[in-house]
């Protein structure tokens, strides 16, 4: 290991965090059920990423040293939907897919950790899929909104039943998108940081 | 676990990526979040101390501020285990972790704000 000592390259990222370098980073969730379009919608707002995760192997994960059900590499190596938007002023906004199988849901605790909120994304033939999800935001008091990803020839639906059927709070914002357009999904997330500005603004007084 | 689990075909690939971690899956600090930021702190490595390509592949891209989810991507390993070579590089100070925004882990109302402009102008 000899360059690191001969590296002085290394001692530059202190001096640029004096004249303001740091990135600030944030996150929003996309939450919802499988086949929901979680995938578009990251892909169609957000610089796409490959980000691997294994945490069956965790220590966090139960029965690691049963592999009866870790046989397929699809149950060992995950490919997370992860999306990076750069904006102005050192500023990163983050986009992760939460995985809607079960199984993985002990990852979520972890990545609700910190986040601006949620986006569920609901399908109206479906809606029951995004139950979980919304129990799961409800309980943990993570800000979350419900986008109605509206796919062609889908049967329009009135936000207003979508809101009684899904038993959303009166706070609890709900959109009509169509997560393949980028402008859509745009507005999603405005929404999701006014929903979560607002709060903090009721909070404070 | 004996050792001889780790050699069993049966196995398959799932192991492999933890040999890089010598199998270690544990963690001595577990307040990692994928936004953390993590940055090298450039001082030198300990005499007693031997770094395997991955742990030095970390340290080189973290020579500027990267968040955890940025390296591990950038790398091309497992989160879980990318998380672990953080963890050994941390223990030997090495690397160090930077909240994700000014105030901590939470966004606060500046950020917030900023992040509403900057989706705007998208």
């Amino acid at each position: 290991m000899d360059y690191a000592h001969s590296d002085t390259a290394v001692h530059e990222p202190a001096a640029r965090r004096r004249g303001g370098g740091q990135p600030i980073a944030a996150k929003i969730l996309v939450a919802g059920g499988f086949g929901v379009g979680k995938t578009t919608m990251v892909g169609s707002i957000s610089e796409i990423r490959p980000l691997r995760t294994e945490e069956l192997l965790s220590d966090r994960s139960a029965g690691v040293d049963d592999t009866t059900g870790v046989s397929g590499k699809t149950s060992t190596t995950v490919a997370m939907d992860f999306g990076r938007i750069t904006m102005g002023d050192g500023l990163i906004l983050y986009l992760f897919g939460t995985p809607g199988q079960q199984r993985f849901w002990f990852m979520w605790d972890e990545l609700a950790l910190g986040a601006v909120g949620a986006v569920v994304l609901a399908d109206v033939r479906r809606l029951a899929d995004s139950f979980a999800a919304i129990d799961y935001f409800e309980d943990r008091g993570t800000p979350f909104m419900v986008a109605v990803n509206c796919f062609d020839g889908a049967e329009r639906k009135d936000p207003a039943d979508v809101r009684i059927a899904l038993d959303l709070d009166a706070d609890v914002p709900l959109v009509m998108c169509d997560v393949r357009s980028r402008d859509s999904a745009k507005e999603v997330l405005i929404s999701m940081v006014e929903h979560v500005l607002a709060r903090t603004a009721a909070a404070r007084r | 676990m004996s050792d001889d689990r780790w050699l069993d075909e049966d196995a398959g690939p799932i192991f492999r990526p933890y040999t890089v971690t010598r199998g270690r899956t544990r963690l001595r600090d577990d307040s990692l979040n994928l936004i953390s930021l993590l940055e090298a702190t450039g001082l030198p490595v300990p005499r007693r101390t031997r770094l395997d390509p991955e742990h030095r592949r970390v340290l080189a891209v973290c020579a500027e501020p990267i968040t955890f989810a940025d390296l591990s991507s950038e790398i091309d390993l497992p989160v879980g285990v990318v998380r672990v070579i953080v963890d050994d590089l941390r223990e030997e100070n090495l690397l160090r972790v930077l909240r994700p925004t000014p105030t901590g882990d939470v966004p606060d109302e500046l950020v917030l704000r900023k992040l509403l402009h900057g989706l705007r102008a998208l």
